[in-house]
Order: C-alpha cells, then structure tokens, then sequence
C-alpha cells in the first residue's frame, strides 16, 4: 500500500473511532427507549431485543411534551437574541476600539463562568421570588442571557478581530455612522461566526439543567426540567428516561443537523486569510 | 342609616361569597416523587379534582432535586409549593423549623387512630404530626424458595446474619450467575447507608453515644463492615459498588439473587409475575438479626406535608386529607388492583381481606412496620430517633461520606479498620462544626 494512502486510510479510522466514540452515548440511549424497563439493565448489556413503543406512549401519557418544548424554543432563542443583542456592541467596541482594560475586561468577564452556579441561587431565588420571576419564561430568558453572555461576548470578539479594519475605515470615510458601520459592514461580513455563535448559545440554554430545575415548577419549566422528572429512586425508570430524553433532545439535533454546514463555516471563519 | 347598614351587609355577603368561590377554583402546585405509588395518585387525582372544585398542577421530580427544590423554596418562604412530598427523615427536622404546617387537625373521620402508631411518630415533632403517610415501609430478607428446597434449608423467621452468611455460600454459584447475598453497595445516605445502618444496629452498633460522639471505630461497627465486604466479595454479584434498590431489584427479579434484604414496598413488584420472573418462587422474612433485633429492620414512608408558605392551606389539607385516606386506599384497590393499593400506612389495609389475598406477603411487612420502633433504634441508648438515619440535618452529608468510605472498602481501595478510621474523622468534624453537643 502506498504511504499516504496508508496515512489517509489510518486517519480515516481515526476520525469514524473519535466520531463513534462521542456518538456512542446518544447511540446507547436511543437504543434503550426502545427496550423494556429489565431489558434496559440486563447484565450484559443487550444489543439484540425485541423493540417495544411502550416507553414512548408511558411519557407521551405522563407530560405535555409539546408544552415543555415551546418553552425550551421560547427560552432558548429569546436568550440568545437578547444575548446577541448585547454582545455585539460590546464585542465591537472591544474589537475595534479597545482601551488599555480591554484584556482584562474580557477575561474578567469569562472568569465569572468559573464560579459554580450553586454559589448563587440563594441570591438570585430571592430576587426571583421578589420580582415574581419564579416560574416565568422572562425569568430564566434573563437568567441563560446572563449565563452565556462571556461567551457570546468573546466569540464576536474573536471573529470581529477577522474583519479587516480597513473595510471598516471605508465605509467611515464614506461616511456610515457606527450604526450603519455595524448594521451594513461588520455584520454581513461576520454572519457566518455570527450564526455559529448564536447556534452554540441556543444548544447550552437548551441543555442547562441547574437554573430550569431551580427557577421553573410548571409554566416555564423546559425539557431538562420534563427529563428530570422520569427519574425515580424506587423501580426501573432508565427505558423510559432515555425515551423522554431522546425527544427533549431530537429538535436541537435535528436543528444542529440541518445548520452544520454554517456551524463549521463559522467555527473555521478567519482560518485562513 | 337603613341604607348603608344594608350596603355593608351586601358588601360582606360578596366578600364571603367571593372568599368561598376562590376556596373552591384554587390552582394547587404539587411537587413530588416519580415513584410508582405517586403516579397511581396523579392518574387518581381528577377525582378529587372534580369532587372540589380545585385544579392540581403537578411537578415531579429526581428524589435529590426536589428535596433541594423544596429546602430552597421553604427556606427563602418562595411559596411555589402547596403540598410537597417528604419523607421520614424530613418531617421532624422540618417540622422543628417551623417550614411545614401541622396537620393534627384534618378532622374526627380522617380516623388518626388507624395510623400505625411508628408512621406517625415517624412523621411527628414534638407530638405534632407534620406530613401525612402517603406509604410505609420497613426493610425485610426476600429469599428463593425454590433454591432454599433444592439446598434442603429452611428459612427461619428471625434469621441471624451468621446463618444468611451461612446460607449465602450454600446458594452462590458463580457459574450460573446465581448470587447469595445481594445487597446494596451503591454509595449514599439513602442507598448502601439504608442496608448497612440497620445492619450496624444488628450487630449492637449506633452512630452516635448519649453525647453525640460518633461510634464508627466501635467493635460492632467493624464486626458490621467487615461482615459485609466479606460476603458481598464472595457471595455477592460483580460490581456490586454500582448496586443501589433498583440494580438489586432486577437482579432478583431476573433470578439472579438468592437472598436480598431491602424494602417491604419492593414486595408487590416481585410477586408481580409481568415484571417478575420469580413471582411464584420467592418467600419472605423478617430481617436479619444479630446480637440485637432492636433497629434491624429500617423504617421509611413517604408523606405528604404542606409548607408553611404556601397560601392555599384549606385546600391543600383538602387534598392530603384525600389522597392518605381510607377510601382513597380503597379507590385505588378498585381501580388498580389491591396489590398496588399503597401499603404501610393504615391498620384497615391489613384487615381488608382483598388486601390479605392480593398480598400475601401483608403480615410479614405490618409486623416488620409496626417493630421498626425509630425511638428504639439501638441495643444501647442514643440521643436519637432514626433507624438507618438519624433525624438531623447534618446526617445526609455525614451519611453519604460514610458511605463512600465503606463503599472504598468494598471496592478493595482501603481496608475496613482505614475506611472507619476516616469515616469517624469527617464526622466528628462535621459534628463539631455543627455545635454538638447541643
């Protein structure tokens, strides 16, 4: 066998083993909604089985799967608008006019997501409770904005640091105000990073658990909320759990699916100049 | 004069009339459990529903997430929950505070007295009873039959850990995946800690002295412990560290365990021969004893109780009142059959004749109910009531080290004298800095 033919095969293995191995999980789990509940932990665990819709039609009976989603939808492109809405001036300012603290500003905003999330519930319970948040779709839009704004913030940094400058002083010296300057220029000219941004914002608030769990009983509660209640610590609850599991993910997979395209253009956007 | 005496009556007869209408439209919110008992309650609900009036918005979730869910909730008076549920271990810690509502008033017909006297002790502070028994349960040995003839020994109905250890040898074959002694391993308060605490007092042990100095290096302790790695590692199944309730449970359901000491409540699921392959082979006994039978058996009940800051009580009460019932304990006999009619909460469930034939297993899981003493729980005296817990706040952290420690142990990571040493350093810690003794 010729040696790059060799290396290009090895890599090729490589590449289905990594992309078999991070899909295994998800592949196991949507293997098991469709097995009975004693099927679900037989030791050793079994490839070959009877399928069953059973599960399915338990959590369809049990939950409004259709009201948990809306809310997940709701929840998550209203958090990532307002998100992006915010951080795009911010990046810009930062990108193209950056002052001696820029640095520093910018790590100081992502070192906020070290914190654990628990460290502030109390806090922020109480200014729920006192707002009358708890429980309401604006309650946690703010909550996940607030969440993901550092990265929202630094990934539009990161690609508005692609966009030549000199595009930008072209269109000030024919005179764009800043608005115009971002609107027709820098957002045109960013959309690919613009849209990956906003489709890893809608996959983090679509799979946060700590805060729905926390903030939400049942009018805004979303799908991670819908999961969590199929849980039980007495009797066998997995086939089931991986039934709810795999609808409440199936939208984001299908939307990251049909978007990867423009994922992978924004993700390698300014790669190469 | 005549006019504004008449405005004002009219003006209270609409108040009340409105006062009245509001009790009776109420939206109540409901967090609880995902356990199979409570899902009989949500399908049984629109009954109640109906009968009042009131609508339920029910919220269920993982054990874990709804007791920090509802601990936040109360603590900061947020008043998202009307009626939660709780079990044993919370009601009295939560009654102390204040957090929960007490519910000794639900009425003459409500019948208190049908109670079982340990369920409501269990769910009382003080002689107040803060939570109302959804159901019960005890812990008791489910053994095979059928393997038990073969090996020609009988099963006696107090037996000693020495004759399970005894029997388990008799019944392991490793070769057929058959396993003597299957018992919880999973790490945790409420998991491997249920097992092992009950088998700790068994052996004449207790967590903690009359000053509330921490026993785990005592002798019973380690005679305990190193009883149980010794048979789980020769008589138990593989991995048995990951083995909790319901990993034990299918491993018995599918044949695989000889013997299994564990819930009362997993008593229906066994004998059910749709989800059982041993239904017809598997008998039942008391749980095992030691030089003790005092705290050999655990208790458990899940209740219901209704935080102090909800703003619905009379509804609420309405509705606890309802689904711990009597008649509901009888709706659901009818509905879904006796063997799924929630049990360990009332001495008329036991008298019921349909209850006896549904469930043979019945007097062997009241008389293990009814012994499981919580004040009792330990051969020597202890500043405590609990029998697998003990009801202070702390226990849930101290517990679930403990039981990481004694799962190392079983794991083969640490020996058992190390595990013990290091279990009795965290929780004279965690006691100390809590301020015992108090």
């Amino acid at each position: 066998m010729h040696p790059k033919t060799r290396e290009k095969l090895i890599l090729t293995l490589v590449g289905w083993l990594a992309a078999g191995l991070i899909f295994f999980p998800i592949f196991w789990m949507i293997l098991t909604s469709f097995k009975p509940e004693v099927e679900a932990i037989a030791t050793p665990p079994r490839l070959f089985f009877t399928p069953t819709l059973e599960n399915y039609v338990t959590v369809r009976e049990r939950a409004d799967y259709i009201h948990f989603a809306m809310n997940s939808i709701i929840i998550s492109v209203g958090a990532t608008l307002l998100a992006t809405l915010i951080a795009v001036p911010a990046a810009y300012a930062m990108a193209f006019f950056p002052g001696k603290r820029t640095k520093d500003l910018l790590l100081w905003m992502l070192s906020t997501k070290m914190m654990p999330a628990v460290g502030v519930l109390i806090p922020i319970y109480l200014l729920f409770r006192d707002t009358g948040a708890i429980d309401t779709r604006w309650g946690l839009i703010v909550v996940y904005t607030l969440m993901n704004l550092p990265i929202v913030v630094w990934m539009l940094y990161t690609f508005f640091k692609e966009v030549p400058k000199d595009i930008l002083e072209a269109g000030r010296m024919d005179g764009a105000k800043p608005k115009q300057e971002v609107w027709m220029l820098l957002l045109p000219l960013s959309l690919p990073g613009i849209a990956s941004t906003a489709l890893l914002s809608i996959i983090l608030c679509w799979n946060e658990a700590f805060w729905s769990l926390n903030l939400t009983t049942s009018q805004a509660a979303p799908l991670t909320t819908f999961i969590a209640s199929f849980s039980a610590p007495e009797g066998l609850f997995w086939a089931k759990l991986s039934a709810a599991s795999t609808i409440a993910i199936a939208p984001i997979l299908v939307f990251g699916w049909m978007s990867q395209r423009q994922l992978v253009r924004g993700l390698t956007f300014g790669a190469v100049k | 004069m005549q006019l504004r005496q008449l405005s004002l009556v009219s003006a209270a007869v609409w108040i009340a009339g409105t006062g009245l209408a509001l009790a009776q439209g109420q939206t109540l919110t409901i967090a609880t459990v995902n356990n199979a008992d409570m899902i009989i309650m949500q399908r049984l609900s629109p009954k109640w529903e109906q009968a009042t009036g009131n609508k339920l918005n029910w919220v269920v979730l993982e054990e874990n997430v709804l007791r920090q869910r509802a601990t936040t909730d109360i603590a900061t008076k947020g008043g998202q929950f009307d009626i939660i549920t709780i079990g044993s271990y919370e009601a009295p810690i939560w009654g102390k505070q204040n957090w929960l509502v007490p519910l000794n008033d639900l009425g003459a017909d409500y019948d208190y007295a049908d109670i079982i006297p340990s369920v409501m002790n269990g769910l009382s502070y003080d002689g107040k009873l803060y939570a109302v028994p959804f159901y019960a349960e005890s812990s008791f040995t489910f053994y095979r039959k059928d393997l038990f003839d073969q090996a020609g020994i009988k099963m006696p109905d107090k037996p000693t850990y020495d004759q399970i250890a005894e029997y388990a040898a008799k019944l392991t074959d490793k070769s057929k995946e058959q396993y003597g002694f299957c018992q919880r391993g999973k790490p945790g308060w409420g998991e491997n800690m249920a097992f092992v605490g009950p088998m700790v007092n068994a052996f004449g042990g207790r967590w903690f002295n009359e000053k509330w100095e921490p026993q785990l290096t005592t002798e019973p302790w380690k005679n305990a412990i190193n009883y149980y790695v010794k048979n789980m590692r020769e008589y138990g199944p593989p991995g048995a560290t990951a083995n909790g309730h319901n990993e034990n449970r299918a491993l018995f359901a599918t044949g695989h365990c000889a013997m299994w000491v564990d819930a009362t409540s997993a008593a229906g699921y066994i004998y059910n021969p749709k989800e059982s392959q041993v239904a017809d082979k598997t008998a039942f006994t008391a749980a095992p004893v030691e030089v003790t039978s005092n705290g050999s058996g655990w208790f458990w009940a899940w209740a219901l109780g209704i935080p102090a800051s909800s703003k619905k009580v009379d509804a609420a009460k309405s509705f606890v009142k309802w689904a711990t019932s009597k008649e509901y304990i009888t709706l659901v006999g009818g509905e879904s059959g006796w063997v799924a009619a929630p049990p360990g909460t009332r001495k008329s469930t036991y008298d019921n004749p349909e209850y006896q034939k549904a469930a043979p297993f019945a007097k062997v899981v009241y008389d293990a109910i009814v012994n499981a003493d919580l004040t009792k729980p330990t051969k020597d005296p202890v500043p405590y009531i609990g029998i697998q817990y003990v009801a202070i706040p702390e226990f849930q952290g101290i517990g679930t080290a403990v039981g990481q420690q004694i799962a190392a142990a079983l794991a083969g990571q640490t020996t058992v004298e190390q595990a013990l040493e290091t279990a009795q350093r965290s929780t004279e810690r965690t006691m100390k800095q809590a301020g015992y003794p108090k």
